[in-house]
């Protein structure tokens, strides 16, 4: 396995390997940076739109309440959606460009 | 030798709960909350409560003590085993790279969940209600980052530290020498954190001494990590996730059987609660007469009652964020797997039983909060930490005597085992820093053979270990409450932002590297050193007066006090005078930073100092060999395999 030599900068090139970057670089900045503000809204709207977070929506359980625990189903959900995502589209790339360098 | 060593530490291990067995002669002293991660202090929601009943916890001590000796005695089963197997660097660091993307997942969420979320967050629901259960949030969406941004990418271009990864496109030996400095120190303010939170615990719940408490710990997690290296520290975790989830869901369903398993019941049990809406108008709104028509119970599900700084609670998220990611324990367990796609699932599979805790945490909170009441809460501790305990009792005891015993016993096993399984997991990431960073690579240049690696990485874990002892004897009294925002200032502010930019930035190099670790690290221990967080002793001068002014004013009016106010009169009028005019560690009389949480400066600065070190002095080499590593992070082409030689 170590013996074997890469010409990195050639396979850093292929066109597999920008489709590749490409793909994942668009999708893992993409959903980091929306779960990132989606849960910067819990603190934000907690401290500045208390009226909203106080709307009670079913019984007792508050906007606030279900916006929070949003959050889990929502990380939850993006996760799932990564592992289908990548399961399906980046390990299949990687496969391919694999194969093509032996 | 070995086993001669393991029956030692397991005949003092014994002592020291044997002792805890002979009736107490410490008095256990009014527990700060020292093993919370609270972003505020709590301020004294027992003072204004009706006269409460119970002020300590009594857990039935020969149950207790025989389920932490069957813990103990499974735990070093696992040791015995692990020690086997373990023979290389490779095994001791990484456990040979034979960890199933499964176990990792529970490993990940066993190394996380410490005693403080355990505990503390339930606690933070118990008294504050809505803003405890914000506060979870941020600790699972932290690993939405570490999914998609360092897990895979680390299993495939790392190998056992972050030294590795940072050093692959730099000059190796500067490089590791500043990442082990900044892995060794947020290992250090992290785990001393724990081990006074599990001294303080260990003493609340079985009233042993606290170094007794201590060197038990201690003595334990020395023995996984020096033994069983990574193999053993893993199953530790392990076991412990298993334990935790386990008494987390069985609390969960009794609280949920006294609502008629109804959630929407569950909720109007908590707004009808006589003692919480009590709680609500004179502890947190401090309102000594009832508003008319205001809804005091529905107040308790609403924002606003703890964080009452917005800047500040944005500043833990963007370190929970950023600083989760940069964890050392937790970058070094993505090193046990073989693959990325294992790294990958065990992620997601740690996601789902942290989030799944944290929920049942929400129901363990507020079940406190109307089964025990938070005046019941807070007269046992002020931080709330007993509050699951105390629930656990009087749910089981609603059962039978014997079974809230037994539930109690139980639960007092699971938080010791959630000691453990999070110390060791530091103790090994320190550990490695020095054993592997340090030593192998800058000192002996990468030629020690495996045997030397493995003998270096076992004689630095003893040192480790014995100086976190010695360290958490000697913080008894200090405030440690700031150490675990420290730990996660350091690691987002610090760590993430060199790791981020040598894994996806071309221009990057040795001097971005060295100068982000260096000003990430320095500007969050500074601003920590000048926050809130330490303490100020004007401050407590000021609070004591406000505390017996108007008591003062009480009598200068012609009123009587009673007893006990001329008794608090004479209290506090001394604090102030012992407190009045001295000034906090820095010299100063206030806090110069307004923030607990540093992230949101130290953060940016971290990541302006990385790339503006490495514009300001490029390295060819570095630009050059960024293909290489981009290309094995991103496809795993080339991965070091754990396996090695």
């Amino acid at each position: 396995m170590a013996d074997k030599q890469y010409n990195w900068s050639a396979i850093a090139k292929n066109p597999k390997f920008l489709e590749l970057h490409h793909k994942k670089t668009t999708f893992l900045f993409g959903w980091w940076i929306f779960s990132t503000v989606f849960y910067f809204l819990l603190p934000l709207g907690a401290a500045y739109t208390p009226t909203l977070f106080k709307i009670q929506i079913i019984g007792r359980l508050n906007f606030g309440y279900l916006f929070a625990l949003s959050q889990f189903f929502v990380s939850w959900g993006i996760a799932m959606y990564y592992a289908h995502v990548a399961n399906k589209d980046f390990d299949r790339l990687t496969r391919e460009l694999v194969d093509e360098l032996k | 030798m070995k086993k001669i060593l393991i029956a030692l530490t397991l005949a003092l291990t014994l002592a020291t709960f044997a002792y805890a067995a002979e009736p107490a002669k410490a008095p256990s002293a009014a527990a700060p909350a020292a093993t919370t991660a609270a972003p505020t202090v709590a301020p004294a929601a027992s003072v204004a409560a009706p006269a409460a009943p119970v002020t300590k916890i009594k857990a039935n001590k020969v149950i207790t003590i025989g389920m932490f000796s069957v813990i103990i005695a499974i735990t070093m089963g696992v040791v015995v085993w692990a020690a086997k197997k373990t023979k290389t660097a490779a095994d001791f660091y990484a456990a040979g790279g034979g960890i199933t993307g499964t176990q990792n997942g529970w490993a990940i969420a066993g190394d996380y969940m410490s005693a403080a979320s355990f505990l503390g967050i339930s606690g933070m629901i118990s008294l504050y209600g809505y803003d405890g259960f914000m506060y979870s949030v941020g600790w699972l969406v932290a690993y939405i980052t570490v999914l998609l941004i360092v897990a895979e990418p680390c299993r495939n271009a790392g190998k056992y530290t972050l030294g590795d990864i940072l050093s692959f496109r730099t000059e190796p030996k500067k490089v590791r020498a500043v990442a082990a400095l900044s892995t060794v120190a947020v290992s250090t303010f992290y785990l001393t954190a724990q081990m006074v939170g599990a001294g303080k615990l260990m003493q609340l719940l079985l009233e042993i001494p606290y170094q007794a408490a201590i060197i038990g710990v201690g003595a334990l997690m020395v023995v996984y990590v020096v033994f069983g290296g990574m193999t053993a520290t893993t199953w530790v975790q392990i076991i412990k996730a298993g334990l935790l989830m386990t008494g987390a869901a069985l609390l969960a369903v009794l609280v949920g059987l006294k609502s008629g398993m109804n959630p929407l019941q569950f909720f109007n049990d908590i707004a009808g609660s006589v003692n919480i809406q009590d709680h609500v108008q004179i502890n947190l709104l401090k309102e000594a007469i009832k508003t008319e028509g205001f809804d005091y119970g529905q107040r308790f599900l609403e924002p606003g009652l703890l964080m009452k700084n917005p800047l500040d609670q944005i500043s833990l998220g963007m370190a929970l964020v950023f600083g989760t990611a940069g964890m050392p324990h937790i970058l070094m367990r993505f090193f046990t797997v073989p693959t990325a796609q294992a790294a990958r699932k065990s992620v997601i599979i740690a996601m789902f039983i942290i989030g799944g805790f944290y929920i049942l945490t929400t129901l363990l909170g507020f079940g406190a909060a109307i089964h025990v009441t938070p005046q019941g809460v807070a007269a046992v501790d002020k931080g709330g930490n007993m509050a699951a305990m105390m629930l656990a009792q009087k749910l089981g005891g609603d059962i039978a005597p014997v079974v809230g015993d037994l539930f109690l016993a139980f639960l007092c096993a699971v938080a010791f085992a959630t000691i453990l399984a999070v110390v060791s997991g530091l103790v090994l990431a320190a550990s490695a820093a020095v054993a592997h960073d340090i030593y192998v690579n800058v000192i002996k240049d990468g030629h020690a053979d495996q045997h030397e690696q493995v003998l270096a990485a076992r004689i630095t874990s003893v040192f480790v270990g014995a100086i976190a002892i010695v360290i958490g004897i000697a913080a008894e009294k200090q405030n440690v409450a700031h150490l675990v925002a420290l730990a996660f200032a350091v690691a987002s502010s610090g760590n993430l932002p060199v790791v981020v930019l040598t894994l996806f930035w071309r221009k990057f190099n040795t001097a971005g590297v060295i100068s982000g670790l260096v000003v990430g690290t320095l500007a969050s221990i500074g601003l920590v050193m000048v926050s809130p967080n330490m303490t100020y002793p004007n401050k407590i001068a000021d609070d004591a007066k406000k505390i017996y002014a108007p008591l003062e004013k009480k009598q200068a009016e012609g009123m009587v006090l009673t007893e006990k106010e001329l008794k608090l009169v004479v209290d506090k009028k001394a604090e102030e005078a012992k407190n009045r005019g001295g000034k906090s560690i820095m010299g100063l009389d206030k806090p110069l930073f307004d923030l607990k949480n540093p992230g949101i400066v130290s953060i940016p600065l971290g990541f302006l100092a990385a790339i503006f070190g490495a514009l300001l002095f490029p390295s060819k080499r570095s630009e050059d060999m960024f293909d290489e590593l981009y290309v094995r992070q991103n496809t795993g082409i080339g991965m070091a395999k754990a396996v090695d030689h």
